[in-house]
């Protein structure tokens, strides 16, 4: 079976692989690029552990495939922080204790930060709901709306 | 499996055509379940999101149409198709999380042919038609004859729709769509309900329309003329509601039983109505 | 060990809000997850897995699959031909490889390592399996009746009486006193049934590992779990080999709750690699965890409960019976003994029945057993205190658990929190705020023993004066931030002088798995007394410098110094100095500290809950939810409030959508989490935490563990709130809104 050949870019880098054409955008990431960030826990979509942007809106890296990503661009959680520099998010959810195991956290991390790319001052039932597909099992949610909201108040008061 | 990005509606059909186990990849967010999960085994995935217009959501004769790449949060995110459809919309915009909604289509939740798909009510009660491409070229079908069982279509061999099409909304006309759900999101709807409705000028009732989902083999039309000729009073919603729970033939499941699900037809109707009419009357005024 | 431990102190470190070491790795995606390790030339593993519920396998046939393409091995239970010295371990291979049966519908009967994923299912499909299928039982009041098919035989216990089917494996009663005279006393009886659904721990990452093991019997084995010292002596157990020769690491864990205390793909993936000869990884699909791992018992328990007018509990009776899915577990004599907890009761007898069925073991879930114990008791408490016109939380207050209470399943209680938390309850806000239509509150309180077991820490210092800990416990919630706090405490240096790391088992002694809500407790007292260590070996290095006794040196603020005017005049050695000539004052420096950790302090908390039940659909919201639990000290207070609001969180998933499905057939109806709804964002308001500190005498900072006790109370906390909002007492979990508005309509 031949394979595919796909050039894109992830996190601002051009790359290129070859993918099986069943080969999800999750499989990619994960087993050719070595971008572990993003999560296999359910690959239904019902969880949102995988969760990456495509050119800029949010999908479930494992509902999407890998060779659809031709030409396109991807961003995970690998590429959020600038260099050393944290994403304020980053940065709050660990000053805030917005993660317990963590395995959520990547999906949640990428959910929440386009969330606040386009919507600087969302209320606390909109974070809610925008995340309501990144299941959490360990905190119960309180800690990460919280830290989400307060980040957001933080790059309102810094712009 | 194969994987194809015809750039041409004629291209897609020759693929489809020349392999009857091919399947077309709009959004993808049912395929890839089944496929991953290995319940289904093609030979081939037919991407149509790069044939021109099958992203657009363009005005038609005062109606709108919706290529069928089209993610239902584009949907969300257009003003004119929110403002004539609120609730064809807001139907498909509960499809799935936030991360589902920038992949899944209207288009594909319709083939997908679940009884339970939340943007297929709305879509019926307002009359919506699906232009099908196929072998002898392009036919437009009433979006409530494109399912006809649980997983089945009426799309032939080689078909596949390119787009969904609202037509003019009338004056003073509005729906509304709701489902009942075990949570607040993620879930497969128990029962879904949209109602359409047109007022005069004085706000009565013209024309009603009625759709209900997840509680048949296929989503199912009901008279809704319990609302025509009033103001969407107390006492023609619940006759509303009595033709809607009358009307269901829900299955026990996983989801809910079939006493349940007839209550909650009801319920969801007398609810959604009284939405519309506000609606329809605000866009009256 | 002492029980005595308790120190009152003022604290630096401890109890501050400190960012987690690990942090970084966690909102980066660097931090490697089961499933985030390679090695070169890994072969990847799936398993074949049982369609039926209950069925002999008549035969295997591999050949096809073993000579496709890319195939590199094929295994069935026949290639495990050792026999595993323990009972335990024995049904733990029956579980992860079938016998001679397939006892649940997911139940593994053969695995496959093949290059791709591709070639893997290809050879699974090629694997040909003759089942006879035979009747099941899923439900546990069905599976005890006489005439229910049978799973196994001759494992029935003696403590089971005549009457009951084989799959009834063991009966345990607890309690005290003359339950019958006691309910002649009472001037009000009460008595129901309920039953509770199975539930999943839900941990969002899959079981997963990699293993590489030789015909030389040696092997590595990296892996998610709560307990690699468990995977190591249960993997060496079931492949015949010694426990020495298999080094397990852990990988950062996402997500166990008890789940992870048993292994699943483990010995079938370092049997797929010593019989390729090359590294084996496997990963579980979400469905495969949902029919194959985890899941809690289901439970059918009857509650009597008996009252004088002026509210003081006279009598109670209890019969817990739990399925555990199709091997032994000790579930329902946990309920039995947890249920009555929070009551200091004249007269009890408390049952338990544990009983197989067609359904996958069950694991360990948070309080395991306590849940559904609590849900039962509580409710009835709750009816009780009703029928009088007692407020439930006074009701509670009068016959609650105190220090020299007998407690329900024998010891005598200690210091206790129960009260402090239903007396901060009721003081709260909460209690009193107003209630609008359709809504209703409920209280309920609950108990976990907590535990501490085999525990070893080593602390080393560096040239410069930092600190390496070395753990041997999972990092679940934040332990090596609370174990680098205790150890900065104690030696008093900077919490960031401090870095924890969880050593694999070839690199520090047996360590008990990170349950029981122990590691903070155990693992914190092994690092307290491993910092002391390393101070007494200090405090002679000091001496020696000085040319003083070791006894005339005392250790403030991370310093060695003088211990008086007659000890003489010397300025304080740093921790910092001493480490800097540590090599020229006799060698490195290294405390630590080895035991089976007694003195874990049982843990008290009390819930409130407002809901909302729409009437014409029986939908439940949750408006408010306050958690009130004794941590006895707090040493990461957020890690602490994400402990009681994680377990309030899980226990609402339990209370009201999550269930396992089955079907007429016996197999699993909702394998995934489109349909085993655990909760999300939207679903819920913020969780209140109110953390308590009533100081456990077996800990020198007075630590209780914080981990299980927060999932005891919601189930009866939530099914109280309901019934008052809707008016009629739910007995039956989950309450998912068919079965909440069935209830109103037949009301």
């Amino acid at each position: 079976m031949s394979r595919i050949h796909v050039t894109t870019t992830v996190n601002g880098d051009a790359v290129d692989y070859l993918c099986e054409a069943d080969d999800t955008l999750l499989d990619v990431l994960r087993d050719q690029l070595d971008l572990t960030g993003s999560k296999e826990g359910c690959a239904s979509g019902d969880c949102g552990a995988c969760t990456v942007e495509l050119d800029g809106r949010l999908v479930c890296s494992c509902l999407v495939l890998g060779a659809e990503a031709e030409g396109r661009t991807v961003e995970t959680i690998e590429g959020m922080a600038n260099g050393d520099v944290l994403h304020p998010l980053q940065k709050n959810f660990i000053e805030k204790a917005a993660l317990q195991c963590g395995v959520c956290t990547p999906g949640i991390l990428v959910a929440a930060k386009n969330l606040l790319d386009h919507t600087p001052d969302p209320s606390e039932e909109e974070v809610r709901y925008w995340l309501a597909g990144n299941l959490c099992r360990c905190t119960g949610y309180d800690k990460i709306i919280r830290a989400v909201l307060d980040t957001a108040a933080e790059m309102r008061g810094a712009a | 499996m194969k994987f194809e990005t015809p750039h041409s509606v004629d291209d897609a059909v020759a693929i489809l055509r020349a392999d009857p186990e091919a399947r077309v990849l709009a959004g993808g967010t049912d395929l890839l379940v089944r496929l991953r999960a290995g319940h289904i085994s093609p030979s081939a995935v037919v991407d149509i999101k790069r044939i021109p217009g099958m992203r657009d959501i363009s005005q038609e004769d005062g109606g709108w149409r919706i290529g069928a790449g089209v993610s239902c949060a584009e949907m969300g995110e257009h003003a004119g198709l929110k403002a004539a459809y609120p609730g064809v919309v807001e139907g498909a915009e509960l499809i799935g999380s936030t991360q589902v909604q920038g992949r899944c289509t209207m288009a594909g939740n319709l083939c997908n042919a679940g009884p339970a798909g939340d943007s297929v009510p709305a879509m019926v009660a307002a009359q919506a038609t699906a232009r099908v491409a196929g072998p002898n070229g392009t036919r437009d079908v009433a979006v409530f004859d494109i399912p006809t069982a649980p997983g089945q279509t009426s799309l032939a061999e080689g078909e596949f729709i390119t787009s969904i099409f609202l037509p003019a909304p009338p004056a003073h006309s509005s729906d509304a769509y709701l489902r009942f759900i075990p949570r607040t999101e993620m879930d497969i709807a128990v029962v879904g309900c949209a109602v359409n409705l047109t007022l005069d000028a004085a706000g009565t009732v013209t024309s009603a329309s009625m759709s209900l989902g997840a509680v048949g083999p296929k989503v199912k039309q009901v008279d809704a003329s319990a609302l025509v000729g009033t103001i969407c009073d107390d006492a023609a919603v619940e006759a509303l509601a009595a033709a809607a729970t009358a009307a269901a033939t829900p299955i026990d499941d996983k989801r809910g039983t079939i006493a349940f699900r007839k209550d909650v037809s009801g319920v969801l109707a007398k609810r959604a109505a009284r939405i519309a009419y506000i609606r329809a009357k605000g866009a009256s005024s | 060990m002492a029980k005595d431990e308790f120190e009152k102190r003022e604290f630096k470190v401890v109890g501050t809000r400190v960012a987690r070491p690990d942090g970084l790795d966690k909102v980066t995606g660097r931090a490697r997850y089961g499933a985030d390790m390679s090695a070169p030339g890994m072969l990847v593993g799936y398993c074949l897995r049982s369609p039926h519920a209950h069925a002999r396998i008549k035969s295997i046939d591999t050949s096809e699959a073993e000579a496709m393409a890319g195939v590199k091995a094929v295994i069935t239970r026949a290639d495990f031909t050792n026999v595993p010295a323990s009972d335990g371990t024995r049904d733990i291979l029956d579980n992860v490889m079938a016998n001679d049966k397939a006892l649940y519908d997911g139940h593994t009967v053969a695995a496959v390592a093949a290059t791709s994923r591709s070639a893997a299912k290809a050879a699974l499909k090629a694997i040909k399996v003759d089942y006879e299928v035979l009747p099941h039982v899923t439900d546990v009041d069905a599976a005890m009746l006489p005439g229910a098919p049978e799973l196994h035989q001759g494992r029935q216990q003696e403590s089971v009486p005549e009457g009951f089917s084989q799959n009834v494996l063991a009966r345990s009663q607890y309690g005290h006193g003359d339950v019958d005279a006691g309910f002649a006393q009472a001037d009000v009886i009460i008595e129901r049934s309920f039953k509770t659904a199975a539930t999943h721990q839900g941990y969002i990452e899959p079981h997963a590992c990699l293993a590489t093991m030789g015909n030389d019997n040696q092997g590595d084995l990296f892996c998610c779990t709560q307990g690699h010292y468990m995977v190591r002596n249960t993997c060496a157990d079931i492949l015949g080999m010694e426990s020495g020769r298999l080094r397990v690491t852990a990988s950062e864990i996402g997500g166990g709750f008890g789940g992870k205390t048993t292994v699943f793909l483990e010995p079938v993936a370092l049997m797929l690699s010593k019989k390729s000869g090359k590294p084996v990884k496997m990963t579980m699909s979400r469905d495969e965890v949902m029919r194959a791992s985890g899941p809690t018992a289901s439970t059918s328990i009857d509650i009597k409960i008996g009252t004088t007018r002026d509210g003081v509990i006279t009598a109670a009776t209890g019969e817990f019976r739990y399925q555990s899915g199709c091997f032994y577990a000790m579930n329902g004599a946990l309920g039995a003994m947890c249920g009555f907890a929070p009551y200091d009761l004249e007269n009890l007898k408390s049952v338990g029945w544990e009983v197989t069925t067609n359904r996958p073991k069950a694991a360990a879930y948070r309080a395991p057993g306590a849940p559904m114990a609590a849900f039962a008791v509580e409710s009835v408490v709750d009816e009780v205190a009703k029928e009088i016109g007692m407020d439930p939380i006074d009701f509670r207050l009068k016959n609650a658990a105190d220090e020299g209470t007998k407690s329900a399943y024998g010891p005598t209680y200690p210091a206790i929190g129960l009260r402090a938390t239903l007396e901060a309850a009721k003081a709260h806000p909460h209690w009193s705020a107003p209630l609008g239509k359709n809504q209703g509150r409920g209280v309920g309180c609950g108990f976990w023993f907590n535990f501490g077991g085999d525990t070893c820490v080593s602390l080393m210092l560096n040239p410069d004066g930092t600190v390496s800990l070395s753990e041997g416990n999972p990092d679940i919630g934040g332990s090596r931030a609370s174990m680098s706090m205790m150890a900065a405490e104690e030696l008093g240096v900077p919490y960031e002088n401090v870095r924890t790391i969880v050593a694999d088992t070839a690199s520090l002694g047996q360590n008990e798995v990170t349950d029981g809500s122990r590691v903070t407790f155990a693992v914190g007292l092994a690092t307290i007394k491993a910092a002391r260590h390393a101070i007494e070996i200090m405090k002679a290095r000091a001496a020696a410098t000085w040319g003083i006794d070791a006894e005339a040196v005392e250790w403030v603020d991370g310093a060695a110094q003088p211990a008086g005017p007659n000890a003489g005049k010397f300025p304080p050695l740093t921790v910092k100095e001493i480490a800097a000539t540590m090599s020229n004052t006799g060698g490195p420096i290294a405390g630590h500290f080895e035991a089976n950790a007694e003195g874990a302090g049982v843990s008290f908390g009390t819930h409130i809950c407002d809901t909302e039940v729409d009437p014409e659909t029986g939908a439940v919201k949750i408006l408010r939810y306050t958690v009130f639990q004794d941590a006895g000290k707090a040493v990461h207070p957020d890690y602490v409030e994400g402990q009681l609001q994680g377990g309030a969180v899980q226990g609402i998933g339990w209370a009201l959508n999550e269930e396992y499905i089955y079907g007429e057939d016996g197999t699993l109806q909702n394998a995934g989490y489109l349909d085993y709804r655990i909760p999300v964002a939207s679903d819920l308001p913020m969780i209140e935490p109110v953390i308590l500190e009533i100081p456990n005498p077996g800990h020198p900072y007075g630590v209780r563990g914080v981990g299980e006790t927060g999932i005891v109370p919601p189930l009866a906390t939530i099914a109280n709130a309901v019934s008052r909002a809707a008016g009629v007492r739910m007995t039956s979990l989950p309450m998912s809104p068919p079965k909440v508005l069935a209830a109103i309509k037949a009301n």
